[in-house]
């Protein structure tokens, strides 16, 4: 199904998804014959899906750095960090019920605290600076657990998750940087998600630490993983892994080109756009991503604007979230809201897309104000 | 004005109902009617005014002086003219 006939857009919102990697494609199309089978039974079919199954779970494993017994797939990124918080709560339950987590995480893993809240436990929020990088000296006392992600989401600054006190155990939400940045150091359990590296939607991945007081949060189930629930998607999990290994692969070349891009991006948004704030930290953040908000500017008006000029991209204005309230990443960065674009690279993004953006955006922008009469 | 009663406000805008960026759009609009030094009371009823305001205040070298209510209870944010 189509809806225009123009050239196709210049997709811009890869960190809300990105484009299924051709290595995905092809190891989908081969497992979807062979992995069918329930991998837990004892016949041949399925021992070809539980073979599919562990093989996943290996190329998960090195890609990643991590021991394939502290991989779990998922059904998707979100159940994997409500898995990964609130199971190292389960498992400290004995010691509190403190759950501490930067103000700036993915919503996922502020609604997995206010489920914990509602079940009695105490949740409070990191403050973060300006860039939106979490204030270590100002976090609350004695937590159960701290939730701190790789990356945000949203700005792209990268967290001091290495950096953080010893006295709780971590979790950190990998699904932005998953593939693009190597994992850092000192978690108990982490997070990613696989369409953000260019697998398939529905699959999530969690990891656990070995040796980390982990528990199943949830009713569980009895797979041959004791960590996951329900009849596992074997060709979603392999296409997965396939994509994952291949981004790892491809991550030298493709992270030196990208992050030079939106270095340029930050630079010509904030030249060439009056009254423009370009938020995140400018060099220690994911290389594919970058986030400004242009003062006296509808974020609707101007997403909507750009994707008729044929540029997809994404924004944290309330006017264009379904809650009708603004980012809480930018809000607790204290940066403006509105106007707000979020634009992140793919694979396959072009410096001509990119410039051709940037050509652009100075005339939609004052269009736009022109409008409101500014 | 009640939350503002201690210090005199030079100007009051009344941009209750209005969704994001029209409160600011108002403030940028309005806020040259004031002398250096006067201070400006916006009443909003949109969230994203209490980090909008303040984001104003900063990009345009403006000193944001803090938040209050109305009599009606709709937050007042108060904005003091520097340059």
């Amino acid at each position: 199904m189509r809806y225009r006939s123009e050239p196709p857009p210049a997709y811009l919102d890869a960190a809300s998804a990105e484009p299924l990697h051709p290595a995905a494609r092809s190891a989908l199309l081969a497992a979807l014959d062979t992995g069918y089978a329930d991998p837990r039974r004892l016949h041949g079919p399925a021992r070809s899906a539980r073979l599919l199954l562990d093989n996943a779970r290996e190329v998960v494993a090195t890609a990643l750095g991590v021991r394939p017994d502290e991989v779990t797939f998922t059904p998707s990124g979100t159940h994997a960090v409500h898995l990964g918080v609130l199971g190292l709560l389960a498992g400290r339950s004995r010691h509190g019920d403190h759950l501490v987590a930067s103000a700036v995480e993915h919503s996922a893993v502020l609604h997995a605290g206010e489920w914990h809240e509602r079940r009695g436990g105490r949740l409070s929020l990191a403050p973060v600076d300006r860039a939106g990088r979490v204030r270590i000296r100002d976090l609350p006392p004695e937590p159960t657990v701290l939730a701190v992600q790789t990356a945000n989401h949203e700005v792209g600054t990268v967290q001091p998750v290495a950096e953080l006190p010893g006295t709780a155990p971590v979790f950190t939400d990998a699904c932005a940087s998953m593939g693009r940045l190597p994992l850092p150091t000192g978690w108990a359990a982490a997070a990613g998600s696989a369409h953000k590296w260019g697998g398939p939607a529905g699959v999530g991945v969690l990891l656990v630490r070995k040796g980390s007081r982990w528990r199943h949060p949830f009713p569980g189930d009895d797979r041959i993983d004791e960590r996951t629930t329900g009849f596992e998607n074997v060709p979603a999990a392999l296409a997965a892994a396939a994509a994952l290994q291949a981004v790892v692969e491809e991550r030298a070349e493709r992270t030196a080109r990208q992050h030079a891009l939106v270095s340029l991006v930050r630079s010509r948004v904030a030249a060439e756009v009056p009254d423009v704030e370009v938020v995140g930290d400018p060099e220690d953040r994911l290389p594919h991503l970058v986030t400004f908000s242009c003062l006296y500017v509808d974020g609707e008006a101007l997403v909507t604007e750009l994707d008729r000029r044929g540029f997809a991209v994404a924004s944290g204005s309330a006017c264009t979230a379904s809650t009708l309230t603004p980012s809480h990443v930018l809000a607790a960065m204290g940066v403006l809201t509105h106007g707000n674009v979020r634009l992140s690279l793919g694979r396959d993004a072009t410096r001509e897309e990119v410039e051709a953006f940037l050509d652009a955006l100075p005339a939609v922008v004052s269009s736009i104000r022109a409008e409101a009469g500014l | 004005m009640s939350g503002a009663g201690r210090e005199a406000v030079d100007l009051e805008l009344d941009c209750r109902g209005m969704r994001c960026p029209l409160p600011v759009i108002v403030l940028a609009r309005e806020f040259s009617a004031v002398p250096v030094g006067g201070l400006v009371a916006v009443a909003c009823t949109d969230v994203a005014a209490r980090v909008d305001v303040p984001a104003w205040c900063r990009m345009r070298g403006q000193e944001y002086a803090g938040e209050s209510a109305a009599d009606d209870g709709t937050p007042v944010h108060l904005v003091r003219r520097l340059v």
